[in-house]
Formats: structure tokens, sequence, C-alpha cells
């Protein structure tokens, strides 16, 4: 067989899939050529809310890579945008001068945001939501906060402003219409809908028409028909899309609203294919991709000769606003011979509208409570009679025979091609095909393999199911090491869906990752409290109860039930007043022991608890702070004496550990923290195995990682050399924030490198300025919290309760 | 032993209130052949055992409550308030005491009745 040529323009998701369905099955059939406007490879466009948001980034939403294409021997042309195309001489011809022949052509360039057409629409600061370039935009601009104006609330403004909220960005949402996303949404869930973005600290204006963008060179605002005028420095469009039709336009191929293409996805030249966002087919253009994939199939089959054809799409919409569950389909207007089935719980949060026409379903509206989206959506595109079900319809598929099934009846009693996965547009028979025909087993394989729950997740627990009904006892769920009994979630997971769903309490926390336990156990609630006090600095309130012992009582319990006390000394460094006052607080309370640390420190041993607070009292008198020697938190800062003393010192070692420790003091963080600063490679500070070690050296610092001498002897590994000491602070704060934000609670530094290697924690702390600027932001806003002496706090009479016996009940009353 | 005894006054020592204890929490109250944890759950159920694990007779009162039972700050035994009886694997058990609550939120104690399985 001879290769043809094939020549593709655009590198979307739409013509991903369909090479992808085509080199699958006929890997030599093209020469293929492909034209990228953008300077990327092909990458899951709807998942850009979540890279806005911060949950993925891009390496995340990659589908193909660089290797993907050199693979297949594909030519990728990045940044390279098609210009005209010469039908008679069968060519196309890119912007820098290259032509090329084909033999079949593909278009697929897609669509462009629309432009509302007023007055400042060209300013600096106005954003479309279409590409990375956009998100990349939007997150420069939401780095010095401000405020911003969403014009559209459709889907994709929604999840525009909500990913500008959570990049701290003040949003206002502007919508026409009196409901958000009217075109998906009745009036009722829209008003849900509303009310749970108002709640995120989103605005919401509906009814509201924009009139003109102002500002001089850049965004300064934006003016209502009403003359209201909002503050803003951006401003994203996100008012619809319009299929790109001109190049094929300018070939003089039939062009309406998109590219005419018939049920081959073949336009009026017939060696010219288009699918994706550009076409219009029998007079409907898609932006959902769900249709897109299904062209991109019919496209891949008729590009081997065979006779695939495609014939519209029924369109589910769903949502993706962390916490917002959404999901719509077909056709919910009122009508006289439509009945409709509601369901409504206002305390959960959840509404339910099926539309029904002649016993079949043709809308479903559902809000809260979405899981049976892909049944519902399944029976309207069968045209299924609900008659014998009605009653029980809007309970779900579970009900829908009238008592519960198992979780795998109900995906065994699923068609071969209901679609599981809408991202992908992955059908039951495909998983199942692929599970049995390649032998997987995990969740990641059929995902690599099929695609099904690797863009947006949804359907993570269908294709479970579908697993576990397909491999019966072979099926082991991803092992995941759960936190604790109280739940199956792991450390990672109950730490993500913490920030996800927002949850602020420990309560919150466990009732909605649905714990087994009323009040949780000695394992997971210490942990819980470290994740919300980590994750939601100056609004989560420390849970006092969920502490053990020594962070509660702020001192160490010993093995007799005493406890022992180590005030602060700062690098190590003390004075005779300090020492002087620390010698009248063994003499006056009569304490055993006294004993110097191994970092640097004094211990105060066998304290009763009662007398804690007096002993602080003094201690703190004479300029004491608490030590954190108890802490899961930074303990303490090791020096040598530098360059002040010693005849080897390269930098003033004592001095930035001084710094360091008064910086960094007081932080909690997932076990505790010990750090150390040498003045030179002679290292008396033993720098080398602390969790993080500072090596001074003649042109500046060396920061270590990862160091242990505990249980595990660890030497640190470097991880950069930096020139300045205030870069050494900020370097050291940002690894501490990372590993506060990455760490499971009670994972020494260490254990954590060794889990996400030192590259990764290199890559954000080193190589990405951006990112480490954030972090040690980050991490300098929590400190303002964390820093309050909890001696002197406790000193003044917080938890009095904790120092005193409730009561004693005396000889004579008590003896027996 | 072990009988139940009819809840003498003469055994029952008012220890304060309820809300003395703080939830999820424990106090000690001190008695001269040792000290006793009276605890407080997260639905305000009270009860007092001695301030002894059995493993190594660290403090329970100083312990993290959950549900109805304690986690020893020593060693992480964890024992059941209501019975006494470590949970899970460990084998060994601490001594109870009844406790009542009034309709004005005093807690009293009794001394005499009880599990006396520990001792």
């Amino acid at each position: 067989m001879t290769t043809q040529k094939l020549v593709v323009i655009g590198n979307g998701m739409a013509p991903g899939r369909a090479l992808e369905r085509l080199l699958e099955k006929a890997p030599d059939t093209y020469e293929i050529t492909i034209f990228n406007a953008e300077p990327r490879v092909n990458y899951d466009r709807i998942m850009l809310s979540p890279v806005l948001s911060g949950e993925k980034s891009y390496k995340d939403i990659l589908i193909h890579d660089d290797a993907w294409y050199a693979e297949h021997g594909l030519t990728l042309k990045k940044g390279c945008k098609a210009t005209s195309i010469d039908r008679e001489k069968k060519q196309v011809t890119g912007a820098d001068g290259s032509v090329v022949d084909y033999d079949k052509l593909l278009i697929a360039t897609g669509s462009s945001p629309f432009i509302i057409p007023i007055p400042g629409k060209d300013l600096d600061g106005v954003l479309t939501y279409r590409d990375l370039d956009d998100v990349e935009a939007m997150l420069e601009a939401a780095k010095s906060g401000g405020s911003a104006v969403v014009i559209g609330g459709g889907l994709l403004g929604l999840e525009a402003a909500a990913g500008l909220k959570e990049r701290g960005m003040d949003v206002t949402v502007l919508h026409l219409m009196p409901t958000l996303m009217e075109r998906q949404l009745d009036t009722a869930a829209g008003y849900l809908l509303e009310r749970a973005i108002e709640a995120r600290g989103i605005k919401v204006r509906t009814g509201a028409n924009t009139h003109e963008i102002i500002g001089e060179d850049r965004v300064e605002g934006v003016r209502l028909d009403d003359g209201t005028e909002l503050p803003a420095d951006i401003v994203v469009m996100a008012v619809g899309i319009r299929p790109n039709g001109d190049l094929a336009r300018d070939a003089g191929l039939e062009v309406n609203r998109g590219i005419v293409v018939d049920d081959a996805m073949q336009t009026s030249d017939p060696d010219i294919l288009a699918v994706g966002e550009c076409v219009e087919h029998r007079g409907t253009a898609y932006g959902l991709v769900a249709p897109l994939y299904e062209m991109a199939a019919v496209v891949a089959d008729r590009l081997q000769d065979g006779s695939a054809t495609y014939t519209g799409s029924v369109t589910s919409t769903r949502l993706k606003v962390t916490g917002i569950d959404l999901f719509s389909a077909g056709d919910f207007a009122e009508g006289k011979d439509r009945e409709e089935i509601v369901l409504r719980d206002a305390a959960n949060g959840v509404y339910k509208r099926l539309v029904i026409q002649e016993d079949k379903l043709i809308g479903i509206v559902l809000y809260g409570d979405t899981k049976d989206g892909a049944w519902f959506f399944q029976l309207m595109r069968e045209g299924a009679s609900i008659e014998e079900m009605r009653e029980t319809l809007i309970f779900g598929q579970n009900y829908a025979g009238g008592s519960p099934l198992d979780p795998t009846a109900a995906v065994a009693a699923l068609p071969d091609d209901a679609e599981i996965c809408g991202c992908n547009g992955v059908c039951k028979s495909k998983i199942v095909g692929a599970i049995t025909e390649h032998g997987l087993t995990s969740l990641d394989e059929v995902r690599a393999r099929t695609k099904a729950s690797a863009s947006c997740g949804s359907c993570t627990g269908l294709v479970e199911q579908l697993m576990a009904f397909t491999l019966g006892d072979g099926f082991v769920p991803d092992a995941v090491q759960p936190m604790c009994g109280c739940t199956d979630l792991s450390h990672d997971d109950v730490r993500r869906l913490i920030v996800a769903k927002e949850l602020k309490s420990i309560p919150a926390a466990m009732q909605e990752l649905e714990w087994r336990t009323s009040c949780g156990c000695a394992k997971c609630r210490p942990a819980l409290n470290f994740y919300l006090v980590a994750d939601w600095p100056g609004e989560y309130e420390d849970d006092y109860q969920s502490r053990y012992i020594n962070e509660r009582v702020h001192a160490n319990i010993q093995k007799d039930g005493t406890y022992s006390v180590v005030p602060r000394m700062w690098g190590g460094m003390t004075s005779s007043q300090e020492l002087r006052a620390i010698a009248d607080v063994v003499d006056k309370f009569g304490i055993p022991s006294v004993k110097v640390t191994g970092g640097q420190r004094i211990d105060l041993l066998g304290v009763p608890k009662e007398n804690l607070p007096a002993v602080w009292a003094d201690l703190n008198a004479a300029g004491m702070v608490s030590g954190h020697a108890y802490a899961k938190g930074l303990r303490t800062v090791k020096t040598c004496v530098g360059t002040d003393w010693c005849r080897f010192g390269t930098q003033d070692s004592t001095g930035l550990g001084v710094k360091i420790e008064k910086m960094m003091w007081g932080s909690w963080t997932p076990h505790k923290v010990k750090m150390a600063v040498s003045g030179c490679p002679r290292n008396c500070a033993e720098a080398t195995c602390k969790d993080i070690g500072v090596i001074c050296v003649d042109s500046g610092y060396e920061l270590h990682v990862g160091g242990a001498a505990g249980m595990h002897i660890k030497g640190t590994e470097v991880m950069c050399s930096v020139e300045t000491e205030a870069e050494a602070l900020e370097y050291c704060a940002a690894v501490v924030q990372l590993y506060r934000e990455q760490g499971r609670y009670l994972e020494r530094i260490y254990k954590w490198m060794d889990r996400v290697g030192l590259d990764a924690i290199r890559e954000q702390v080193v190589e990405d300025e951006a990112k480490r600027t954030a972090l040690f932001e980050k991490f300098l806003y929590s400190q303002r919290f964390a820093q309050k002496d909890p001696w002197a706090e406790r000193v003044a009479g917080k938890d009095a309760h904790e120092f005193a016996p409730m009561n004693r009940i005396a000889m004579r009353e008590a003896a027996e | 032993m072990n009988e139940m005894s009819i809840p003498d006054t003469q055994h029952w020592f008012t220890i304060g209130r309820l809300s003395d204890i703080p939830r999820r929490g424990a106090r000690q109250v001190l008695l001269p052949r040792g000290p006793i944890a009276v605890f407080r759950t997260q639905t305000d159920e009270v009860y007092a055992i001695d301030d002894k694990c059995p493993h190594k007779g660290g403090p329970l009162s100083q312990g993290i409550v959950h549900d109805g039972a304690v986690t020893c700050p020593l060693h992480n035994w964890v024992i059941d308030l209501q019975t006494g009886d470590a949970m899970g694997a460990d084998q060994g058990c601490v001594r109870t005491y009844e406790v009542r609550k009034d309709a004005d939120g005093l807690v009293s104690v009794s001394l005499s009745g009880g599990s006396g399985k520990a001792e």
C-alpha cells in the first residue's frame, strides 16, 4: 500500500483523538503533518479550570507529549499557523512559508472566544478563557491580587471566576440573563448555583449588561448599562465561542456558522474532512468534548476508508467547580404535554428535576447529588420507557427496581454502549474489553489504556465498579494506606479534599469525608488538626483536645507523668542573666535534673504539671519563651560560632541561625523540624544530619535537606547554593512551607523527600521563582498567627483547668 | 468481689460541675491512694477510672479522648472508658468508678462501687 499524505490543521483534542484512533488501527497509512498555531503539544483543554484553581499543573493535563509525536513519526509544526489551502494543488501553506502537499486534509481549527463589541474591548487586561496562554495571563494577574470582572455566567465564566477567586482575587460575575447557566439549568437550579457561587465569596450580578470597559492603557473597570462602575484589574470575557471557519471559507468550502460537514464528516470537498468545534453538522455546532470525540472516531474510520457515520450528539453538561455538583442534559422547558418529577432536599442542598414526555425522559437537571447523572442520561439517550419505574425514578438507579441494588449489579445492568466517562467518551464495552483483553488490574492501567476517568475523574467510582464487576475477586482497589481505622482515605486524599472542599473544622472534615467513627481516634484527630492549621491559617481555630498532651501543655511528658521544660535559646546562644534565671527556677521549684540537649538547649526535667505555669512565669520574666521542644514544629537551630570567633568561619553562622529561628519559631509542621547552621565545611554544628542544614562557604550558603539522626541515620542532600543570607532564609522557609503542604502527618522531612524526590523539591523551591516566593509568603503569613508564646498565654490564664486537679478528696473522707 | 453495691451517700463525692471538664477531655481528682481521671466525651457522658494505664502506669487523664475511649499518652494503649478494658490486642484493665450527673450539672463519683477487676 502506498503511503498517502495527511495534513491536519489544528492540534486540539478532537484531531488528537482522531489521530490516536487512526494510528491505533492503521499506523502506516499516512505520512502526517500537523499545523499547530499554539506553541505546545496536545493538552486537555477541559482541564484548564483545575490548572487555574491550582489543583492541577500543565504537566497533569498533557494528552500527547513530544515523545508521542516522535514515536508515531508525526511532523508537528508547533507555533505555525496554516495560512491558506490550495485545493487545486492540494497544498497547505504555513505562516513560516512552508508548503505541504496533501492527499487528505483534516481541518480542525476549533473556535474562538466571542468578544463583545464594546468600547475598551482591546485594552490590556481584557482576557478570554480558551487556552493555556489565557490561564497564564490570569495567573499572572492574580499574583498581585486585585479585582476581576468575569463577563458571562455560563460554564466557562463560572469556572474562571471560581479559579480566580481561589487564586485570591476579588471576583464579580456579570451575567446578561436573570439566572446563571440558563442554557443548561432551569431557574431553580440556577438559583441554587448562584447561592453556592456567592457562598464562595464571588459576587454575582444577573441581568447585567456591560456598556463599556474603562481604562486608559489598561483595564481599570467596567461600566454597566445602568451606570454602575465596577473596578477591575482584569476582565475575562466568557460569553461564548464562534467556530473558526475563515481558513475554510477562504478556500471556497461551504461555511455557515461553522464548516459544513455531512454524516461522514466530509466538507464540500471530498478530500477534506473537518472535526471539532469548527464544524457545523446538521445545523449544530458543538462546544463540548463528548460530541467532538464521537466525531473524531468517525473521522478516524473514514480516513481508513470506513463507513462510520456521525448522526449528531445528545450532550450533557457538568460544571467543573470543585464542591459544586451539577449535571444537566436535554430539554427542560415547560410544555403542555410534558410532565416533571421534582425532588428537593433543602437541608442537603439537593435539587433534581426530570422532564418526561410520553413516558420518556427528555430533560435532566441535577444539583447537589449528581451520581445518577450517567444513568438518567443513558435512559434519555436510549429513549427508554420509564413507565414501570416512574414512582422511584427520581431516587436514582439503586432504587429504580424497588429495592437497592449492589453497586456492581448496577453497572452490570448498564448496556454495553452506556457512556461511563463523559469527558473522553468511553463506553462500558470499551472498558470491559480493555480489561479482559490486556489483563488490566489497576485503575491506572485502565486510565492509561482507555482514558476513562483520566480527565475530570468524576466517573472514577463507576470505573472501579466496572472493574470489580469484570474481574470479580481479582479486583483489588488501588492499595491506599488509609489514614487510620476511621476512614478509607489516605493522608493525601484527606489533605486534598480539605483544600478542595474548603473543610475548615474537624467535624466538617469528618462529616464530609464520611468518617466511620463519631469522634475520630488518637491517630486521625491530631493529623486533621495539623492539616487544618496548616491549610487555613488565621481561619481555623486550633482544636486543643485533638493535640497530643505535649502540645497541649507545651512541655514533654516523662515516664513518671512529670514534664520537662526547655526554654528557647535562639541559635543556642544564652547569657549569664538567662542562666542565673534558670538556676533560680531550678532551686525554687526543686527541679531534680538539669541537662544540656543535643540541640544546644537546657532541659529542666521532672516538673509536676501543676507547677508548669509558675515555672514558665519565672522564665518569661527573664525574657525566655517556650523552646517548643515538644512540638511537631520547629525545634532548634543549632549553630557554631562562625565568623564571630572561629578562625575558619566563612559567614556569620550564629547570626543566621538566630535569624532562621526567629523567623520559624512557632510554626507547626507534619513532624519535628531540627535545623543547624555551620560556619564552614568542617561542619561543627552537624548540619548534614538535620532536617534542614546550612553550610556556610566563602561564596555563600549551601542548603541541605533531608537528614536524620534518630532511628534512621541519613546524611542530607544538597538542594542548592545561594549567595546571600536573605536568600538562605527565603529558601529555608520555602522548603518548610512545601513540607507543611505536602508532608503527611508524622512524616519527617527525609521521608517526605524520599517519597516526592529531591528533584521535585528543587523544581518547586529552587527553579520556580514564583512558586518559591509564593511558598515564602504563605509561610510568613501563617507565622503571623503561629508566633505567640504559648507559655505566656498560659501564664496569663489560658487553659487553666489543664494545670489544676478538678478536686481533691481528703484522706478522712476517702478512707475505704 | 464486683457485687453491685447500692449507692450509699457515704461513698458518693461531689467533685465539681460537668462544665469543669472539657468535652473530649479529662480532669484529675486527687485521692490519697492516687489520682482518678474523670472523662467527658463529645456527647457529655462522664466516666471515672484510675488515672493509671495498666501498661506502664501512664496518666490516662492526659490522653486523647475519642468516642468512649482514651489513648494513653505514653505508649498509645487505648482504654475503653466504660469497662476500663484495654482495647485491641492489648491485655489489661483499669478500675472504673460509678459516676452520676444531677440536674444542676454537678458530677459525683462513687468510690465504693464500680468494677474492681483491676485490683
